[in-house]
């Protein structure tokens, strides 16, 4: 159900993304509760597969808005992110009007220059409301573009609009909730960063993981799950180049049930260590010596708290 | 009495000056355009010479664009235009007395940037002197050239400080490198739709000529180690007044040091000034001059920084003689690791001074087959050449060649 009211404290918030599948620790809810409240731009940093672009999508979700995205990537600028000159049509126009005769190029000038030939892209599209509410604008990865393009989401962020040298500044009526997330493969500008609300997600608490795995992937087994998810843990804390994130635990406990598995044992892990593991050295790192010790114990604590 | 002075004989003159001047500024690294000189000589004309005060600020607020460029401004302002009675000296002013000028009081230090703008290397000296001019500049280029020989390590206190302002002098031109974003060019590549339509548009007709757009060249950023162990100690404090020199020529530099920890020292070296700068540093850095723990450094800056700074395609310095403490352990993983993660890695050696340098040390043969590059680091020559390395075409990887030893990295 689209709703125009925003949740009015932390808890309605917690519950809102709950409901709608995601489970946020206290810290992130009051960030998104304070991103709504204020009106400001939300800035999520944080390992890859953490949940980051997730919010935007269940947030949209939630609040019955419209998700607007953009994906960054290295060079992108505004003909793709924000606007673009229709030009095959903007050519029709001028042949047209050449083959009429007594062409006006004043007029022909500012009339190819007109809303009619617009193309709008992602930032253009959240600046307007769709079925009378403001859309959600991700900004996924910021840090894979480059300064200029920061630079140019300045003028955005802080006025929610956007100028077209020959149409003016276009404002957006409402202004939409934006989330911006980083991998943090270089550092964002502070001048983007003062302007938003900043966030690091963090890998989830055991128990936290576990409610994710039980509502992501219901076909697995429950004693399965909590193995899954001990041994992830456990992961985590070994010196690893990249640690398993949520998204790797999910792809496990998927891949696992496909598998029929109902527990864990060392040779299956070493079969599919590939779905939580994505760098050799750390595949290398989890031999069967530490599959099995690590096995040995995820199974011990999911059968404790079964018990329990 | 100035305004008694006949228009047609000063003003030619002092266009003249004004000229030379702003060719003073851009020698001394100023962004001085001919748009610049031509607003300059407009400025001067509307604000006249009879005050002197206006006069400098009419060309300050022409020439100047950032604040950093003002010191500069200020000293070549004095020093140029010297005599207070300002419009008679401009009157017999002939270039060459410049030079001669500077010579009188010589022992005021000058900024080097600044006396080599004054000095060029070829005076065109029309009138008088011209013997003098050489003389003036040998007596205060031959030291120098005996400094960029000289081993850093055996320099007393007085050479060190003139090597000093000679490396904050120095640049790296490293290669630009396409990037996936369009400028527009006279010929480039890409069709500019939305300039070409806007040409048709005003001249009525689609036989415009059409406007292009080519990709725009980058430099890419630069990641710099530097080992700052005992053994490396005299060369690491050099180092890293080139290290602030270059931090402060080019964005994205990012400067870490290591000895047993590694610490990010990008943001003290970003500092304008390099003594506070480097008094920053100090302070930051807890293993001065300790041992050298590289294998595990290296690890932490895989682990820690890796992502983060080597992801558009960095070129790695790797400033270090390369003795371990322990012993290479671990080391040659790591250094594939950095190897694989960066675009160029080049490996800076002040033992290489050495001609009979050997590869024998466990550290060193861990690292060796690794690096792209194997560059000596310890005399201004040799960071000369480093400069030059960059502004030469890529060497692929697997060439990296030392005196003494072929390269060995795996294919």
């Amino acid at each position: 159900m689209p709703s125009a009211t925003l949740p009015s404290s932390v808890d309605d918030v917690v519950e809102l993304l709950e409901k709608h599948d995601y489970f946020a620790d206290r810290r992130l809810a009051t960030s998104v509760f304070l991103a709504l409240k204020m009106g400001r731009p939300l800035f999520l940093e944080g390992e890859a597969g953490v949940g980051k672009t997730e919010i935007a999508k269940v947030l949209a979700n939630a609040l019955g808005r419209e998700l607007v995205r953009l994906q960054c990537y290295e060079g992108l600028d505004t003909a793709s992110a924000v606007y673009e000159w229709n030009y095959p049509r903007q050519m029709i126009e001028i042949r047209l009007a050449e083959a009429q005769g007594g062409v006006d190029r004043e007029a022909l000038a500012t009339d190819i220059f007109t809303e009619r030939f617009l193309i709008r892209r992602p930032i253009m599209q959240a600046l307007v409301p769709h079925r009378g509410l403001a859309p959600v604008l991700l900004i996924d990865e910021l840090d894979r573009t480059d300064e200029p393009f920061e630079a140019y989401l300045l003028e955005v962020l802080a006025e929610y609009q956007v100028t077209i040298p020959e149409l003016g500044a276009i404002v957006a009526s409402s202004p939409p909730i934006v989330v911006i997330t980083s991998n943090r493969t270089r550092e964002i500008h502070d001048a983007i960063k003062r302007r938003c609300l900043y966030h690091w997600v963090d890998y989830p608490t055991a128990a936290r993981e576990l409610a994710i795995v039980r509502r992501k992937v219901p076909g697995a087994d429950l004693r399965l799950s909590r193995e899954v998810v001990a041994f992830t843990q456990r992961l985590r804390a070994m010196d690893l180049f990249k640690a398993p994130g949520i998204a790797e635990t999910l792809d496990w406990a998927e891949a696992l049930v496909a598998l029929d598995k109902i527990a864990l044992d060392p040779e299956t892990v070493a079969n599919t260590l590939g779905a939580l593991l994505k760098y050799q050295d750390d595949i290398g790192a989890v031999s069967v010596e530490v599959a099995t010790q690590l096995v040995g114990e995820a199974r011990l604590e999911a059968a404790a708290e079964l018990g329990s | 009495m100035t305004a008694s002075v006949p228009k047609s004989a000063g003003e030619p003159r002092l266009a003249e000056n004004i000229l030379h001047f702003t060719r003073v500024l851009r020698a001394a690294g100023l962004p001085v355009g001919p748009a610049k000189v031509i607003a300059a000589l407009q400025a001067v004309e509307a604000v006249g010479v009879e005050r002197r005060e206006d006069f400098r600020a009419a060309l300050e607020s022409v020439l100047i664009e950032r604040h950093e460029q003002q010191a500069l401004f200020d000293q070549a302002f004095e020093l140029y235009w010297r005599n207070p009675r300002l419009l008679e000296r401009m009157m017999q002013m002939l270039l060459p007395k410049v030079y001669t000028r500077r010579r009188a009081d010589a022992e005021a230090p000058l900024p080097a940037r600044l006396a080599e703008a004054l000095v060029p290397p070829r005076s065109d000296a029309r009138e008088a002197e011209p013997e003098e001019v050489a003389a003036d500049a040998a007596f205060s280029f031959s030291p120098r050239e005996v400094l960029q020989g000289k081993d850093f390590e055996t320099m007393t206190a007085a050479e060190l400080a003139e090597v000093k302002a000679m490396i904050a002098r120095l640049r790296l031109p490293l290669p630009e490198l396409p990037i996936r974003r369009l400028v527009g060019a006279d010929r480039g590549s890409v069709i500019d739709m939305r300039a070409s339509l806007r040409a048709m548009a005003k001249a009525g007709t689609s036989a415009v000529p059409l406007a292009w757009r080519e990709r725009r060249r980058r430099r890419p950023p630069l990641v710099v180690l530097c080992d700052i162990s005992g053994s490396m100690d005299r060369y690491s404090r050099m180092l890293l007044f080139f290290l602030h020199a270059i931090t402060n020529d080019q964005d994205r530099v990012h400067t870490l040091l290591f000895g047993t920890r590694l610490t990010n020292i990008t943001r003290h070296l970003r500092r304008r000034d390099v003594d506070v700068a480097l008094a920053r540093v100090s302070a930051a850095v807890s293993d001065w001059a300790g041992g050298t723990r590289i294998g595990a450094c290296l690890a932490e800056f895989n682990r820690r920084w890796s992502r983060r700074l080597l992801a558009q395609g960095a070129i790695v310095l790797l400033i270090s003689d390369g003795l371990d403490s322990d012993v290479g352990e671990g080391l040659a993983v790591e250094m594939e690791r950095l190897a694989k993660s960066c675009r160029r890695l080049i490996w800076l050696n002040p033992l290489l001074r050495y001609s009979k340098f050997e590869a024998r040390p466990a550290g060193i043969r861990a690292m060796l087959p690794y690096v792209d590059e194997l560059l000596p680091v310890h005399n201004l020559e040799s960071l000369k050449q480093l400069a030059a390395t960059f502004a030469r075409p890529h060497a692929t990887r697997g060439t990296a060649r030392a005196p003494g030893f072929a390269s060995r990295r795996a294919a």
